[in-house]
């Protein structure tokens, strides 16, 4: 492990060892702007700042504008840039290679409330152990400005006229097929974003993160639901979030006041604090959480925040009761029958 | 009347969800216990409860296990096919039938013998009502076993199997078959030729299907992951995976070594098993038609990206939905290169059912030998139908894991190493698995245009070069694919070449021919695609090669003859599919068709040299058929 700085590492090291470049990936190839390469900025902050190893996790994507951003990540981590709408079974199945992994997947509004839907929906059900996030701008950028499934009605676009689909809702759609984690944030908030992805990242099983990335160039227009001047004007943040590490690593200050804020525990010891802004808004409520999905859709509001989670659910690697040592690490001996076993086969073969 | 001996068929005529395969399968089995070869082949619809259904069993001296066309004894339990069951007895058979079906006889020329089978379950007062159905069909069993002498201590002990020892329902049924013997003895005079007597030929082999076969030799292969959806005919494999692994790779800490996932679609089963095999676990999926379609852009991903995954495709016939409980080898042409652009597989072709597991295992070999998806193509047929075969063998080699690079490997290159690039020049180039905590293990992979270290590129000599080593790699795996089976006859002018379940048939008609006709033909199974260098060395040997497969538009063949253009003129084509297993006679009718006598000179003497070093697997059959028939003029089977 030549990498790993030991004696006389420089300060800005984290107790992974690592800097800060040790979490970059290449230069990014998006537009000037794009609110994709704002969020890869902050997954390369939080994974600094959580200590992660960067060979621990595993990074996915399908096919879009959303789908090239791993590169541009983590350059220490595999990866595995897929097919449009197929991140999830990809990660699905890599992601037994090694039970101590965690993947993050990248994905967009096409690759995943489009062509993607039924992986999407499955991916969920399953509690695959991975942060899913939805770069979300309600437009197909690489093939130049189409309405993607999550653009709302009534856009329009310099090609394509107005759209005459009622748009789908990707948290909505994660509430109902029973995902355990389900926040919602936009690119223009980078603080929200960091501790939604630390929160998102110490949760075991699927953390969906749908974050509203406006697109620069086909989608910016100020009235449009996926813009920053929309975002801005009409986020609605269910509450300010702070992720607190577990408690034998740092603790980050905690200023809130008791009644305004909500503990959320997560299942490393972690802690996700929930500062209210207005009503007491209750994220382990399924219930609760689809009627404020359901509200933010009637009055236009981009409501933000972690909307659902659970802590309860065993994540997909763990309802297969799998040997300790990582199966990719399994030997002939491990794997093989043994040769008398040949006969008791031919036995039972009538 | 001679006595036709050990050498007959028995067809049963039901209805889908009667209960009949108890019946069917004890006079299968019992007829194997006598040492008698035999199969059984399952003629079913797509259809849960209530569509006529036939189960055919072929008893054969000489070993023939492929599908007989004549129905020599037929038993008619299903109403709805009576008149179709009766006219379907050869002349000179027999003919069962259940007499509470008030149909008209209009056979002369056959046996006619009627069984009260209601009336007989109806006595026995141990026989629940909702029972009778069920248990009625053991009353055609024991009937079956006075006429034809099949032995009741072996139908005893087929029971004793079936129900596992379990002594109530191995006692209500063998009393029905008992009811319906002393029946028969008692009312019934013998008036037809058939007979089975006791043999020698079935001792120490097994009696198996070609999916649990291929689902026990990929547990030795070392299967870690299996992602499937349900399809006919290929889920009895996946479901024999989850019936087996636990018994094979039991653990004393109750932990699992494997993981066996239902996918909500192929889509889904293909993308699981690629992130599995990309990820260092020996995954694999099985399929047939329709599901092998979706499945397409991922096993293009899979090749490009250079991902080891196994697919079992257990053909039926297409296209579309086509006809799902009905065989076909009519995916060949699809899989070979599965995927847009340039691309190739390894596809593996097995024969019989000790194939199926031995290609089971060998499978992963190929596939992590190659870093690619290796098609295994089975059939219906040989999937889903009781087959004799010789005993599974405990795989001959080690697994062969491929070029693999853990930490301590890494170490040693001190980061001279990339994804994609070709150190040994044989093509293959050497990969790492996620988990691997060295610093320079990781790479990025994609279905993107990528360069030597996986980076990303859309340089266009990077892009060519690349393609150009990924065919390198298909040519180095013709060394390293199974080699062709084959059989040779002294003095043969002709040869006939095809691939899987047709061997039992094509031997059958590589008797008659020579019987009936003279032509001694030799044969060649070949058992992989890309064609190893024995077939090169076959193909040119002959002025006719008759190309047997059951598609319609003869897949080998084309394939044949695009790798071999010299041999053009002499590959001809005898191609056929309608759904049903190959039998003897379309073979030999549609080689008979095609046969020139005046070019069919002796086979080039070259030939003699070079067939030493062949492998004979078996030799061929010595005698020929029983009957006499005549040679057609059309070249494809005529209409039953």
């Amino acid at each position: 492990m030549s990498a790993l700085p030991m004696a006389g590492a420089p300060a800005n090291v984290n107790l992974a060892g690592l800097t800060k470049n040790d979490y970059r990936g290449n230069p990014t190839t998006l537009c000037q702007g794009c609110g994709h390469n704002s969020i890869s900025n902050q997954i390369i902050s939080a994974m600094y700042e959580m200590n992660v190893l960067p060979e621990n996790v595993i990074k996915f994507s399908g096919i879009g504008c959303s789908s090239k951003s791993p590169t541009y990540f983590m350059n220490r981590s595999f990866g595995f840039n897929s097919l449009h709408g197929r991140m999830p079974s990809i990660a699905t199945g890599a992601l037994f290679g090694d039970h101590t992994l965690k993947g993050i997947g990248v994905s967009g509004d096409g690759d995943t409330a489009s062509i993607g839907m039924g992986q999407f929906k499955h991916v969920m059900r399953r509690n695959v152990n991975m942060v899913y996030i939805i770069e979300n701008n309600g437009v197909y950028g690489l093939t130049k400005g189409q309405f993607s499934a999550t653009a709302e009605k009534g856009l329009a676009l310099k090609k394509q006229g107005t759209n005459p689909y009622m748009p789908v809702d990707i948290c909505m759609e994660a509430v109902i097929s029973n995902a355990t984690f389900v926040a919602r944030s936009f690119a223009g908030n980078p603080k929200q974003v960091k501790e939604l992805l630390k929160a998102a990242f110490a949760h075991k099983g699927i953390a969906v993160l749908d974050i509203i990335s406006p697109c620069v160039t086909f989608n910016n227009q100020d009235n449009a639901y996926h813009s920053y001047a929309w975002g801005k004007d009409h986020e609605e943040p269910l509450h300010d979030i702070t992720y607190i590490a577990p408690r034998n690593e740092i603790m980050l200050e905690r200023e809130m006041n008791e009644g305004e804020i909500r503990e959320v525990a997560m299942h490393d010891g972690s802690v996700v604090i929930l500062k209210n802004l207005e009503k007491g808004y209750d994220p382990t409520n399924r219930f609760e959480a689809l009627r404020a999905l359901e509200e933010a859709q009637r009055n236009n509001w981009l409501a933000t925040g972690l909307i659902y989670i659970t802590e309860d659910k065993e994540a997909l690697v763990d309802t297969y009761n799998l040997v300790d040592t990582p199966l990719n690490r399994l030997t002939d001996a491990d794997l093989r029958p043994a040769p008398e076993m040949i006969n008791k086969i031919n036995a039972l073969m009538f | 009347m001679n006595k036709v001996v050990n050498d007959f068929s028995i067809t049963v005529g039901t209805k889908n969800g009667s209960g009949s395969s108890t019946a069917n399968n004890t006079i299968l089995r019992a007829i194997f216990k006598m040492g008698i070869p035999v199969s059984g082949k399952n003629l079913f619809p797509s259809n849960i409860q209530g569509l006529p259904t036939w189960y055919t069993i072929r008893a054969s001296k000489d070993g023939y296990l492929g599908r007989r066309e004549d129905q020599d004894i037929v038993i008619a339990i299903n109403p709805d096919s009576f008149a179709r069951d009766l006219a379907s007895v050869a002349p000179g058979g027999a003919f069962f039938y259940a007499d509470d079906i008030k149909q008209p006889i209009t056979r002369a020329d056959i046996a006619i013998y009627p069984m009260p089978v209601k009336e007989i379950v109806k006595k026995d007062p141990n026989v629940p009502s909702d029972f009778r159905d069920l248990v009625g069909n053991m009353v055609y069993v024991g009937v079956l076993a006075q006429l034809i002498d099949i032995d009741m201590e072996k139908i005893t002990a087929a029971l004793n199997f079936h129900f596992k020892g379990k002594q109530k329902p191995i006692d209500m049924n063998l009393n029905a078959v008992k009811a319906g013997y002393e029946w028969a003895k008692a009312n019934l005079e013998k008036k037809d030729p058939f007979f089975l007597e006791h043999m020698d030929k079935t001792d120490g082999m097994i009696m198996a299907d070609g999916n649990t076969a291929a689902a026990l030799g990929s547990i030795f292969g070392g299967t870690q992951f299996v992602a499937w959806y349900p399809i006919t005919p290929a889920t009895s494999l996946a479901e024999a995976m989850n019936d087996y692994f636990p018994m094979l790779r039991p653990r004393e800490d109750g932990k699992h070594t494997y993981a066996v996932v239902q996918a909500e679609d192929e889509l889904a089963a293909i993308g699981m098993t690629v992130g599995a095999g990309w990820s260092g676990l020996r995954a694999m999926t099985s399929t047939s038609g329709p599901g092998l379609s979706l499945m397409t852009e991922f096993a293009g991903l899979a090749y490009y990206a250079e991902v080891p995954i196994v697919v079992w495709d257990i053909q039926r016939i297409g296209p579309s939905t086509g006809l799902p409980t009905r065989t076909s080898q009519a995916d060949l042409s699809f899989t070979i290169g599965m995927g847009h652009g340039d691309s190739d597989s390894i596809v593996l072709l097995p024969g019989d059912i000790n194939e199926c597991f031995e290609f089971g295992w060998k499978a992963f070999d190929v596939a992590e030998r190659f870093q690619t998806p290796v098609f295994v193509l089975s059939d219906l047929d040989m999937g889903m139908n009781q087959w004799m075969s010789k005993p599974f063998e405990y795989p001959a080699t080690p697994m062969d894991r491929g070029k693999v690079l853990w930490e301590k490997d890494l170490e040693e290159l001190k980061g001279n190493w990339g994804r994609y690039l070709d150190k040994d020049s044989d093509g293959v180039t050497y990969r790492t698995f996620p988990g691997n905590k060295h610093p320079l293990s990781s790479y990025f992979t994609r279905g993107t245009g990528h360069d030597e270290y996986a980076k990303y590129t859309e340089d266009a000599n990077t892009f060519h070069r690349n393609m150009e080593r990924l065919k390198n790699k298909f040519e180095t795996a013709k060394q390293y694919v199974p080699k062709p089976v084959t059989h040779l006859t002294k003095g043969s002018n002709v040869a006939i070449m095809a691939y899987g379940s047709t061997e039992s048939a094509i031997n059958e008609a590589r008797a008659q021919l020579e019987k009936e006709h003279g032509i001694k033909a030799d044969f060649m199974r070949v058992r992989a695609v890309p064609f190893s260098p024995e077939v090169d060395e076959f193909v040119k040997k002959y002025d006719q090669i008759f190309v047997v497969e059951m598609n319609r538009d003869g897949q080998l063949h084309q394939l044949l003859s695009l790798a071999y253009p010299i041999a053009v003129s002499s590959l001809k084509s005898v191609a056929f599919g309608d759904g049903m297993p190959a039998s003897a006679k379309w073979i030999r009718e549609g080689i008979l068709a095609q046969y020139t006598a005046s070019s069919a000179k002796l086979a080039k003497p070259a030939k003699k040299a070079v067939a030493k070093k062949l492998p004979v697997k078996k030799a061929a059959p010595k005698k020929p058929a029983a009957k006499k028939t005549k040679a057609a003029k059309s070249g494809k089977k005529g209409a039953k």
